[in-house]
Formats: C-alpha cells, sequence, structure tokens
C-alpha cells in the first residue's frame, strides 16, 4: 500500500506536525488546544517510529509496540491533563494559560 | 586457674541499673528505683568482696610469689593497627582489686543514705540513675587494662560528677560549681590526652601490663629525645600527672573542688571524698614502674602533694562552711596521698610509700565518706551548712555525733584508728625520703587534728544556738551507713596491707617505727588540745588568735585569693589579650566572608528574579530553544 513512498516523505510529515504542535504549545492561550498540541507532538513521533520500523526494519516490531505504548500513555495523560483543567477551572474560573502565574517569585 | 570473667557483671550491672532507672524511673515510685539501685549495688558489692577474696586468697600466685595482674576480660574496642589497639576489658591486680571494693562500699552506703536523704526531693529518680551511672565509670577507670580505657572512663566519671554537682540545677551557684568543675578536670585532662599520646607514641602500646611490666617498652624508648632538660618519657609523665591533679584536686587545679560542694551531701561523699578525687592517685599508682624511672616526674608529684596537703589543711582552719571545711580537709589527705607515692621507691621496703599510700586511700574513702555522710546528717537536721548557725547537737543527734567523733578521731590519726595506720606509714616514708617533705607533712597532721575537732566541737559541744525547731537524729537508712563506715574507719587500720597491696606485688615485713609514731600521736592530740580550748566552750580566744594573725588569717580565709588569681587570668588576660581578637577574627573575617557569599547570592537572585513569571509558555519557549540550541550545537560537532 505505502511501497514505493521513500521513508523522507514521512520524516517531512513528522517533522511539520512536531513544529506545528510545537507552535501550538507556545502560543495558544486556550489549555484545550495546549493539550491537543502535546497530542500532536507525541503523533509525530508515532509516525516516525512507524516509519522507521516499516523501512529500516521491516522483520521487527519494536516501533510498532512502542507506538501502542505511546498512544496508551498519552491517554492516560489527556485524561490526567482534562482533570486538572476542569480543577483549573473550577478556581479560576478561566483555562487561559496567561491567569494560571500564582508559581511565581 | 580461677574464672574471673564474671568481673564484667560488675561493670554491666550499674550500667544496666543507669540505663533501667534513667529511661523508666519517672514510671516508678521514687522508692523503688531508690530500691532497685540500691539492691544492684549490693549485688556488686558482693561480687566485689567475693573477687577479692578469691583474687587475694584463693588465686596461686606468680612465680616469683607476687600476685598476678590478671586479664579478666578483653575484647578488641578499637583496631587500629596489629600492635596498636584499644581494648575494652576488666584488669586485676592489688590495687584495682582493692578499689573494687573500696568504690562499691561507699558506693552502696551512700545509695542507702541517700534514700533516706534524697526524700521527697524533686529528681529523686535522676539522683539514682546519676549514681549508677558513677559507679558504673568509677569501676570502669579501675579496672581499666589499658590507658585509653582509663581515660574513656576518666571522662565517663567526669561528666557524672558534673551531672551530680548540679543536680539541683535551678540553682545559679549549682550551675556555675558544675560548670567549673567541668571546666577545670576538662582543661586538667587535656595534659592527660597529650601525656597518653606521647607515650604510645613512643612506646607503641596502650596496655597496661606491657607497660608497666618488667621489660616495659617505656623503659627503653623515649630516652634519647630531650625537650627543656627533661626525656620525652618524663614529660609523659608530667602531663598524665597533670591529668591526675586536675581530678585529685591538686594545688593550682584544686579550685573546683571547694565549689563542688554545691551538689547534693552524698554525692560529695561518694564522689568528691572517697572515690572520683582518688582517682589521680590512682592513675600514679597505676603507672607507678615508669614513674619510678622518671625521678623528675616522681619528684613534682611529691612536691605539689606536700604543697597541696599544707595549703589545703591551713585554708581547712580558716572556713565556716562544713562542707567546705571537709571539701579542704580531702585536698589535704589526698596530698598525703600524692606525696607518699612521690617519696616512695620501688620493690620490697623500698616501696613503703606505695603502700602508705594505697592503704591511706582505703582507710580514708572510709573516714571521709562517714564525715560527709555526718555533715549531710547534720545539714539534714539543722537545714544549714555554716558551723556558726550550729551548736550542742551531741543530745538530739547521738549516733551521727559518735560516728562523727570517730571519722575525726581517726583522720587526725588517734591510735587505734585506721587512719593513724596508714598516715604513720606516709610519715615514716617521707622521713626517709626527704626531711622538708616529712617536717611539711608532720605540721599538716597537727593542723589535721585541729580543724577536725574546730569542726567537731562547734557543732556538737558550743552553746546552744536557738533552731528554728527540734533537731532530730536522721533515720535509719542514714544512720546504718553511718554505723557501717564507722566501723570501718575503726578497723580497717588493722588490714596488713603488707601483705596485700605493694609495689611490686611481693610481701614485705614493717615494723612501727615508734620514734615517728609517738610524736605524731603528740602533735595530733596538740591539734585535739588547742581546738578544745578554742571551740569546746564559747569564747573569744580564737577570733582574737585570728586578729592577730591579721593579713595571713584573711588569705586563708579568703583561700589565698586563688579564684581570683584564675578570673584575673582568664577574665583581664585571657578575654582581652586572646578571646576577644579570636572572636573578632570569627565575627569580622570568618563571618565576615560567609555573609559576603550569602550577601552576593542574594543580590544576584534578586536581579534575577523576573526570570521566574510563572507563565507557563516562557518556560517552554526558553525549553525549547535551549534544546534546538542543543541541537544545533551536536549536529556542528559531530559534522567536524
Amino acid at each position: 500500500m505505502f511501497e514505493g513512498v521513500p521513508l523522507t516523505w514521512f520524516l517531512i510529515t513528522g517533522t511539520i506536525m512536531f513544529f506545528v504542535g510545537i507552535y501550538g504549545f507556545l502560543v495558544r492561550k486556550n489549555l484545550i488546544t495546549i493539550l491537543m498540541s502535546t497530542e500532536l507532538i507525541l503523533n509525530s513521533v508515532n509516525i516516525n517510529f512507524v516509519a522507521f520500523n516499516k523501512i529500516l526494519y521491516p522483520g521487527h516490531l519494536e516501533g510498532m509496540f512502542f507506538t501502542i505504548f505511546i498512544i496508551a500513555v498519552a491517554a492516560a495523560e489527556a485524561s490526567v491533563a482534562i482533570a486538572i483543567i476542569i480543577n483549573i477551572y473550577r478556581r479560576l474560573v478561566s483555562i487561559n494559560v496567561e491567569k494560571m502565574d500564582e508559581m511565581k517569585y | 586457674m580461677i574464672d574471673f570473667s564474671y568481673t564484667a557483671l560488675i561493670l554491666l550491672i550499674p550500667l544496666f541499673l543507669f540505663v533501667l532507672v534513667g529511661l523508666f524511673g519517672n514510671r516508678f515510685k521514687p522508692l523503688v528505683s531508690g530500691v532497685i539501685g540500691t539492691s544492684g549495688l549490693f549485688v556488686i558489692w558482693v561480687l566485689s568482696l567475693f573477687t577479692a577474696y578469691k583474687y587475694f586468697f584463693v588465686l596461686e600466685k606468680a612465680t616469683d610469689g607476687s600476685f598476678q595482674k590478671l586479664l579478666a576480660v578483653n575484647t578488641v574496642w578499637l583496631h587500629l593497627t596489629d600492635k596498636l589497639h584499644i581494648d575494652m576489658g576488666v584488669l586485676l591486680d592489688p590495687i584495682s582489686v582493692m578499689m573494687l571494693i573500696v568504690i562499691t562500699t561507699v558506693s552502696l552506703m551512700v545509695h542507702l543514705y541517700s534514700i533516706g536523704y534524697m526524700h521527697g526531693e524533686k529528681g529523686f529518680q535522676r539522683f539514682f540513675a546519676m549514681l549508677s551511672l558513677f559507679s558504673f565509670s568509677m569501676l570502669g577507670l579501675v579496672v581499666a587494662t589499658n590507658i585509653f580505657q582509663m581515660y574513656i572512663f576518666w571522662e565517663l566519671v567526669g561528666v557524672s560528677s558534673y551531672l551530680l554537682i548540679g543536680f539541683y540545677y535551678t540553682r545559679d551557684t549549682a550551675v556555675a560549681a558544675s560548670k567549673k568543675a567541668f571546666i577545670v578536670t576538662r582543661f586538667a585532662d587535656l595534659g592527660f590526652l597529650i601525656g597518653i599520646l606521647i607515650l604510645s607514641y613512643t612506646t607503641g602500646t596502650f596496655d597496661f601490663i606491657t607497660l608497666t611490666g618488667s621489660s616495659s617498652p617505656a623503659f627503653s624508648s623515649g630516652q634519647g629525645v630531650w625537650f627543656l632538660g627533661l626525656s620525652t618519657m618524663t614529660w609523659s609523665m608530667i602531663f598524665i600527672f597533670m591529668g591526675g591533679a586536675g581530678k585529685s584536686a591538686m594545688f593550682p587545679l584544686h579550685i573546683w573542688l571547694p565549689d563542688a560542694m554545691e551538689g547534693p551531701t552524698p554525692v560529695s561523699a561518694l564522689i568528691h571524698a572517697a572515690t572520683m578525687v582518688v582517682a589521680g592517685v590512682y592513675l600514679v599508682a597505676r603507672m607507678f614502674p615508669i614513674y619510678i624511672h622518671e625521678t623528675a616526674a616522681l619528684d613534682i608529684v611529691a612536691w605539689v602533694g606536700a604543697f597541696t596537703s599544707l595549703f589545703a589543711a591551713v585554708i581547712a582552719c580558716t572556713q565556716f562552711d562544713i562542707k567546705r571545711v571537709l571539701a579542704y580537709s580531702t585536698m589535704s589527705q589526698i596530698g598525703y596521698m600524692m606525696l607518699a607515692l612521690g617519696v616512695s621507691g620501688y620493690g620490697g621496703h623500698e616501696g613503703l610509700g606505695y603502700m602508705a599510700s594505697m592503704f591511706h586511700l582505703f582507710t580514708h574513702a572510709f573516714f571521709k565518706a562517714l564525715l560527709f555522710l555526718g555533715a549531710g546528717a547534720i545539714i539534714h537536721a539543722v537545714h544549714s551548712n555554716y558551723m556558726n548557725e550550729m551548736g550542742g547537737l551531741r543530745k538530739y543527734l547521738p549516733i551521727t555525733h559518735i560516728t562523727f567523733l570517730i571519722a575525726c578521731l581517726a583522720i587526725a590519726g588517734i591510735p587505734p584508728f585506721a587512719g593513724f595506720f596508714s598516715k604513720d606509714e606516709i610519715l615514716v616514708a617521707a622521713f626517709h625520703h626527704n626531711k622538708v617533705l616529712f617536717a611539711m607533712e608532720y605540721a599538716v597532721a597537727g593542723l589535721t587534728a585541729f580543724y577536725m575537732f574546730r569542726l567537731y566541737y562547734s557543732v556538737f559541744w558550743r552553746k546552744e544556738v536557738h533552731y528554728h525547731h527540734t533537731p532530730h537524729e536522721a533515720p535509719a537508712t542514714m544512720t546504718i551507713p553511718l554505723i557501717f563506715l564507722a566501723l570501718g574507719s575503726t578497723f580497717t587500720g588493722f588490714i596488713p596491707f603488707t601483705k596485700l597491696v605493694t609495689s611490686d606485688g611481693l610481701p614485705f615485713e614493717i615494723h612501727t617505727e615508734w620514734g615517728i609514731a609517738i610524736p605524731s600521736i603528740l602533735i595530733a592530740v596538740v591539734g585535739i588540745a588547742v581546738a578544745t580550748v578554742f571551740y569546746r566552750k564559747e569564747n573569744n580566744i580564737a577570733t582574737r588568735l585570728a586578729r592577730s594573725m591579721g593579713g595571713f588569717y584573711t588569705a586563708a580565709y579568703h583561700k589565698f585569693y586563688i579564684d581570683e588569681v584564675y578570673l584575673f587570668i582568664t577574665k583581664r588576660i585571657i578575654f582581652n589579650y586572646i578571646s576577644r581578637p579570636i572572636a573578632w577574627f570569627d565575627r569580622h573575617i570568618v563571618d565576615g566572608t560567609m555573609n559576603g557569599v550569602s550577601y552576593v547570592t542574594n543580590e544576584a537572585s534578586f536581579r534575577i528574579r523576573k526570570f521566574q513569571s510563572g507563565q507557563l509558555q516562557q518556560y517552554a519557549i526558553v525549553f525549547v530553544s535551549g534544546t534546538i540550541f542543543l541541537a544545533l550545537l551536536f549536529i556542528y560537532l559531530w559534522t567536524n
């Protein structure tokens, strides 16, 4: 199905996703969007893993398993993050990241 | 061969009692902890007597017929090198066995007495815990197998003495006295430690049996190196004697002992009269085979002892606090013991002074403990320490009166009481060594009789003072020890010490030298007679005499201003010219550096604290740019 698609394309896709994630993380003020950006970063890594595994080491499964682990961990992380965000909302009545500046000097 | 390993119990039982009463004493009724302490002491008293019997009469002698030096228990505690290691154990030889008896007997009597004396005091359990700690430390000191073990226990007795002097810690004078005692003896112990270090450095061993044996490394090593005209070994012995002098309150390190009388009276009897203060004498006796080779050090021992005994006896004649009189009398008697060691030779009849010293230590423990316990009973009855607030007590305190009289006769050297025999031997030894020392001690014998009977008459005779309530005799727990010790003071003089405790362990014969004994009895009688004239009835002869002596009397009354000299040296000289510059250096240079460092840190962090803004995304930017920077750096490094 992907026969003939070179590794570089996958890597370029991954890189673009990664930096889109970074950009979102740095500039968006909404905590939910920031959380989504981190998911983008994680998934860009997943694409790299799968691509490397499929093309460089066709007989192996480590990359696949790593990806599955990352997806599972990301799910757990998302649930924790959302719980935290809900608590923050209850406290500050806002999910604007700039409002959360209590931990300063 | 008899197994003496059970002697470890003599040390372990008081330690156990200390832990038990110290930790759980407050859960017991006061009386219970008193009884526990006393019965524990009774057990080790019996064990000590049993050990002494076995050691002196059952154990076979060494090949030359002397008493063996026996390692009953020994374990290596700190392994430094194969040759040099610090052991813990029990050494049995005539003097340590004798000390076991002295300590356990007096300690048992004091425990029993304290049940009555300390009745109803706050901290009753604490008192007994400390007494057990003291007994443990003192017993460990005398049975030490090596000089380092001795040093450890030496410090432990210092601590227990500190704790017990400061027993009434709410009283400022008691706190000051305990600190003074601790600091002065600690200062002296510095000398002791230096002595130990020199000794072990030159000989390569701590062990007493090796050190005092006939082929001791102390005789050969350390002789080649000289400093200020004395060999290394002599210096080491002088430093060790400094430790002994501090603990035994020899001039000029005696200033703590009179103040130590702030402690409860049973403590004064146990620690500051009978046991701890003779530790210095014991130390010199223990190292005696080395001292005998270092004649310069031995001369110092003799002269310091003789001077202290005269000095203290003169002061004792002028004091009014009965416990202080007894304290100075203790110093004087310990001076006797030191002198006897100082004039002694080694082996056979030459070692008469050594035997006399140990003999006097033994008898003195009985009559001086008795005097202190008697003084305790008197203070208990009239609630005052000052003899001008007493008088005519013989009607009210019959048992105390009789026992106190016996003790006074014993210390004055009237036969057949114990003090006569031991003091006579000391005088004989001094007479054969040096006539000046003999003359000093002869004068002290007269002074001793005088001040003891001054005390006796002032307390028990004279006119009756008006008491707030009628004084009454002490309870049985207090009078039984008095009676027991009075019996000891009467009969211990007949113990044939020449057969048991001698410098080389071999028995020898002595004959009473009546040429010295009779004059010494005479001067004691003169002293008593003078005291009788002065103090038996109310009169002003003593006051007139004191006035005629003028400055000398005032000086003696103020203890020859030694305390003031110390204060002058410490406050004016050491504080001003040494401590203050050091304090300045500490505050400005050392602390200044530290403060400077913290000031710089503080300022710098104050400047950059805005960096910690609390903004999540700001941190993330720093993190990402850092990562990118590192990534670029690594790529750059790899590609080159």
